[in-house]
């Protein structure tokens, strides 16, 4: 390591040397963060859903724990409520939870190290992927050295589930004693959480044109075609937005 | 019927922790052949990104729960000032979370009363 490396790194420190158990507890201490408060904040809001529709604590927090992603969680406790079958209900998350697999894939040549990364590991390490850890870890991980980023990833996604468990456990004996404005306000943190996380995780014009295709075509998809709607603006706006902006990055002709 | 103490618990481990975990791992399994700045993966993000977009939109229009009793504009314009300030304070989630969070309390409580004075 050069003079000039030491440096640029004296605020983080990069040291590819660092044991990977130190990776673990530093993405862990960063979990305490903003977006982990405003995620919990989105699971007090859900804690009161879960408990308007019947749920016990103990099923809120498996939901939590074993599905962890807010939406599939969501749409799981809808399908609880209306008592639909095992098979539809299952359709209806894998749906809602499509996103997950390009997400995993789009961080995956990130969090791997080339021949010596165990899939195991990234088995274990892809149940963290959601929309708080994976904006996170497309964020900051790049500026890890690679052999530094699954082991943080870890610390990060465990620390981060660990705590909005108990904070949902803690809101679902708690939530009753919300007003109701409060209660609602909740509701509307998550939107508005993902879309300026989403934003902010952006690296090329293609994903900001994505998001903004996918707000116009995800409610009218919704209306058309329910059920299908978060495959088909996934599908038709993510295509329709990647063909246009490559148009704009290559010209019309390559 | 569909009453018993472990159907509930069934239907979290089948239709929710199976449903969401299977892409997580087919993902796992397919991203490996993708290179971190290829033009595939370049649509895969788009088609994640427009997904979750949709969503958002989703959980704005049509909300469930208490939320649900706001007019629609209310919680249109929330969620735009929210991003408006989110852009303004230099991209940082706080700020737009707490504006958007803001308008919407403040409205909310501006209509109930009004409703009460009519």
């Amino acid at each position: 390591m050069t003079a000039s490396d030491r440096s640029a790194s004296a605020k983080t420190p990069l040291d590819p040397l660092v044991p990977s158990r130190v990776w673990v507890l530093r993405g862990a201490f960063s979990a305490i963060s903003i977006p982990a408060f405003i995620l919990s904040a989105a699971f007090v809001g859900y804690a009161g859903l879960a408990r308007e529709t019947g749920l016990t604590l103990i099923e809120t927090l498996a939901m939590t724990g074993l599905v962890w992603a807010l939406p599939s969680i969501v749409v799981l406790t809808g399908a609880l409520q209306s008592g639909m079958g095992m098979i539809p209900a299952a359709i209806a998350v894998a749906l809602a939870s499509v996103r997950l697999m390009p997400m995993t894939m789009a961080l995956l040549p990130i969090i791997k190290v080339p021949g010596k990364t165990k899939t195991w590991q990234l088995l274990l390490a892809s149940h963290f992927v959601a929309v708080t850890a994976w904006v996170f870890a497309m964020r900051n991980l790049p500026e890890l050295p690679r052999e530094a980023r699954l082991p943080f990833f870890l610390g990060f996604g465990g620390a981060l589930t660990g705590f909005v468990f108990c904070i949902t456990g803690i809101a679902y004996l708690l939530v009753e004693q919300l007003p109701q404005v409060v209660a609602g306000a909740l509701f509307l943190l998550t939107p508005i959480y993902f879309l300026c996380s989403l934003w902010g995780a952006a690296r090329l014009g293609a994903d900001k044109v994505a998001l903004a295709v996918g707000l116009v075509l995800g409610p009218v998809f919704y209306v058309y075609f329910p059920g299908l709607d978060l495959l088909l603006t996934g599908v038709i706006g993510g295509t329709l937005a990647y063909v246009g902006s490559r148009f704009m990055r290559k010209g019309l002709l390559s | 019927m569909t009453q018993t103490w472990w159907w509930p618990l069934a239907m979290i481990l089948i239709a929710g922790w199976l449903a969401t975990d299977v892409w997580r791992w087919i993902g796992v399994f397919a991203g490996g052949r993708l290179r971190e700045d290829g033009e595939l993966l370049i649509w895969v993000r788009c088609v994640a990104t427009a997904l979750v977009a949709g969503l958002i939109a989703k959980l704005i229009l049509f909300p469930q729960g208490t939320l649900s009793e706001t007019p629609m504009w209310l919680r249109l314009a929330a969620a735009a000032f929210g991003f408006a300030m989110f852009l303004i304070a230099k991209q940082r989630v706080i700020a737009g979370v707490l504006a958007g969070e803001a308008f919407l309390i403040c409205g909310w409580v501006l209509l109930d009363a009004e409703a009460w004075m009519l």
